[in-house]
């Protein structure tokens, strides 16, 4: 487990005493004290188009202090690069940064953005258990007059915007108002080898029949269909989230992603959507054994050969292109019964404002300064998929198709969200149900009927509906 | 009146019995004092006042009593994780223990050439960080990994599984790395205890006309009574405190493989459910204070 920092944590405030246990708590010379900082007004302090000031330089001498999480070699290089840029247009701004690992920034931001010293600019997990929670706590600020300053409700399409958008009550995820912007895009189809695929004869499969002929074409040749690793759980998230793809509605998958009210994990489609996985288990056209096989050995497996066809997300790019070259390509989940184009994915960490920030104005120049046209170029040239202006004339080989993809999904309002968004504990639901579904212990219907609890329990809880 | 008293007490410490502590003692247990209450005492009293309010760990903290106490206690999804501790105990301290005797009992017996690096060898796993352990045998237990490809091998195909994946076994591989950790501090902890057993005893025991079994049963095992006591509470403290192994081998998936630690890391770190994350971890602590204290009682009355 990593350490976590032992930086400033729990300011105390004054509470309302409770007569019966207030007196051992007294005993601890504690007495009447309840943990955690007042925080801001619920949804933050908004600023007003009209009162955003974009004259970085006359602003005076400030530090800006920026949590991200791009410690990986492109994305790393890209946001020094960018800061140095920053600093060297506005020579009054000093950019302090500090870069953790995805996990490390998830388990020390809740206190840092308490703390007294609290960063400006942070890079929150979109989901509820984190922005959802800041949001509510009133640790963020709403973006929507900046947005309309520096134009990000143009430059940034809905679908992408929703992904970082709560209602003020942080209990409306998708809706609201906008908390951040992300850097990368990323939506997950299939990765398959274009030997491979040539030597069976076949084209890129664009419905599901097709794709379900080629995965029959793949096995007779001898070769594993489609690679899978889901021993860390949520890969089975991606894979099942695949294949509902192809059989429900986007608006039904979004209601449940989000974990709005008016879709049912027992609707037909769904029930057909959770019979195929298990078909496709039955028949062979995953990995044996996939719930045993760890995520990083399944993806090393198919970049050495072992397997047609890897579901998984474009933040492989850069890895499976370094090891398999021209034959990497990439397609968008194949249309099905459905009817319409449908792809799970969604946004890198978008970049927040916190309430404590001290100079929200810099800090959102900042913000646009890392999503700019030319940021998004030193994005593409690092290899990764940018969130917007991703041309994919621009670059060549799996990354061009990756681009495609990704403009694909946008011309064609195809993004569905992560299904574990939906509620604080789907993602372990999710996870072990797959788990359960996909190794044989659970039958589809228990399956479905497990995730609709859930998810009608939550959204008739869910004042924000 | 005040004149006699400290009359009284600078008299007292004159005159008392030598060697007797004086209040001088303070000053030398005062720096373990205050590492003790600064390190332990005071983060457990804190975590005792943060258990009573129920707190996200970004607003301010709502009192909620002993609600966090009964929510725990009457939680059913948190049974599970408690009996899967239970279950690691197996595996994590009797087997080891067991096994330990029966090696300990037999290279005491017959001193092997080497037997320095026996020993060396199965203390290792002690040394080796359990994250390296458990990324190591998680190699071992994957679907194409050396387990199966033995059991491929000698014709057991139909006992090839997704070990780590399994609901029914993924918890039994983990408690077998346990058992493979633990076992080689039980035999060291028990050759060392085998060690200072005097030659005669065992000797009388051989003119009583005692056989090898009988014999570690009637001398060595009494002998070891403390060893056992003491690997017995490491043990035992280790299997109800695991976390690491769980979490590098098998995640965060499924009822089946929760452990209490971590149930504790995913709602204080993950969900933001401080208070139950808190009230969770000050429960098993008093579990294993409960566990540690009945050992130590038990091999006590066994010894009287």
């Amino acid at each position: 487990m990593t350490p976590v920092s032992t930086r400033t944590y729990l300011r105390r405030r004054h509470g309302r005493p409770t007569a019966v246990l207030g007196a051992a708590v007294l005993a601890l010379g504690l007495a009447a004290c309840a943990p955690g900082s007042t925080g801001g007004e619920e949804g933050g302090t908004e600023t007003e188009a009209s009162d955003v000031e974009t004259d970085v330089a006359a602003m005076g001498d400030v530090t800006l202090t920026v949590w991200d999480q791009e410690v990986r070699g492109g994305q790393d290089e890209q946001i020094e690069e960018l800061n140095a840029a920053f600093m060297e247009q506005y020579p009054n701004v000093t950019i302090e940064r500090d870069s953790r690992s995805f996990n490390d920034l998830r388990q020390t931001l809740r206190r840092a953005i308490t703390g007294d010293a609290a960063p400006d600019v942070v890079q929150a997990n979109n989901g509820r258990t984190d922005m959802g929670q800041f949001v509510q706590a009133g640790l963020l600020r709403p973006l929507d007059g900046y947005a309309e300053v520096y134009g990000w409700t143009e430059r940034f399409p809905e679908s992408v915007r929703a992904l970082a958008s709560y209602t003020e009550d942080g209990a409306t995820f998708g809706e609201g108002h906008l908390y951040g912007l992300a850097q990368v895009g990323e939506v997950v189809g299939v990765w398959y080898s274009k030997s491979k695929l040539d030597g069976l004869g076949l084209e890129i499969p664009t419905t599901t029949e097709e794709f379900e002929a080629a995965l029959e074409a793949a096995r007779e040749s001898g070769d594993l269909p489609i690679q899978f690793g889901n021993l860390d759980g949520w890969p089975g998230i991606h894979d099942f989230g695949f294949v509902q793809n192809q059989y429900v509605s986007r608006e039904e998958i979004r209601d449940l992603g989000f974990g709005r009210e008016g879709a049912s994990w027992t609707s037909e489609a769904n029930v057909t959507a959770a019979e195929t996985f298990t078909d496709w288990v039955e028949s062979d056209y995953f990995t044996e054994g996939f719930n045993g096989l760890g995520y990083d050995p399944a993806w090393q497996a198919f970049a050495d050969g072992e397997g047609t066809f890897l579901v998984a997300g474009t933040w492989l790019l850069a890895d499976l292109e370094a090891a398999m070259g021209e034959d990497l390509g990439f397609f968008l989940p194949p249309v099905g019964p459905s009817g319409e184009q449908a792809v799970t994915g969604g946004t890198g960490l978008p970049f927040a404002i916190t309430e404590a920030s001290e100079n929200p104005d810099v800090a959102a120049a900042y913000i646009d300064f890392i999503t700019s046209e030319d940021a998004m170029t030193a994005i593409a040239d690092a290899g990764n998929l940018p969130v917007v202006d991703a041309d994919p004339s621009a670059v060549d080989g799996a990354q061009a198709e990756v681009f495609q993809a990704w403009e694909t999904a946008g011309e064609q309002d195809a993004l569905v969200p992560y299904l574990d968004y939906a509620t604080p504990d789907s993602y372990d639901l999710l996870t072990a149900q797959v788990k359960a579904l996909g190794g044989g212990s659970t039958s589809s219907e228990e399956f479905l009927d497990a995730l609709e609890s859930e998810y009608t329990s939550f959204t008739s809880e869910n004042t924000g509906g | 009146m005040a004149d006699t008293l400290s009359r009284a007490r600078a008299g007292r410490r004159h005159g008392g019995p030598p060697g007797e502590p004086g209040r001088i003692a303070y000053l030398y247990l005062a720096p373990a004092l205050v590492v003790f209450a600064l390190f332990l005492l005071f983060p457990l009293l804190r975590s005792v006042w943060l258990s009573l309010y129920e707190w996200n760990g970004l607003t301010v903290g709502t009192w909620v009593g002993l609600d966090n106490y009964t929510a725990v206690l009457t939680d059913p999804a948190l049974r599970r994780p408690f009996l899967n501790a239970l279950l690691l105990i197996g595996f994590f301290s009797f087997v080891p223990v067991v096994l330990g005797l029966g090696l300990a009992g037999l290279m005491a017996r017959n001193p092997l050439r080497g037997s320095g690096f026996f020993r060396t060898v199965l203390f290792l796993p002690q040394v080796v960080a359990l994250v390296v352990v458990g990324v190591a045998w998680q190699d071992i237990f994957a679907p194409a990994g050396q387990l199966n490809g033995l059991l491929r091998w000698v014709g057991l195909d139909s006992w090839t599984r997704a070990w780590l994946g399994d609901p029914t076994f993924a918890l039994v591989t983990v408690g077998v790395v346990g058992t493979w950790v633990g076992t080689g501090l039980c035999v060291v902890l028990f050759l060392a205890g085998l060690a200072k057993v005097p030659r005669e005893l065992y000797e009388a025991a051989r003119l009583d006309g005692a056989r090898p079994v009988r014999e570690f049963f009637a001398v060595g095992l009494p002998a070891l009574r403390g060893e056992i006591a003491v690997a017995l509470t490491l043990t035992v403290v280790a299997a109800l405190r695991t976390f690491d192994l769980v979490y590098v081998m098998i995640g965060s998936t499924g009822q089946s493989t929760r452990v209490p630690s971590y149930e504790v890391y995913d709602r204080a770190m993950l969900k933001g459910e401080v208070g139950t994350g808190v009230t969770i971890a000050l429960l098993l602590t008093a579990v294993i204070l409960v566990a540690t204290v009945l050992i130590n009682r038990l091999a006590e009355r066994a010894g009287s």
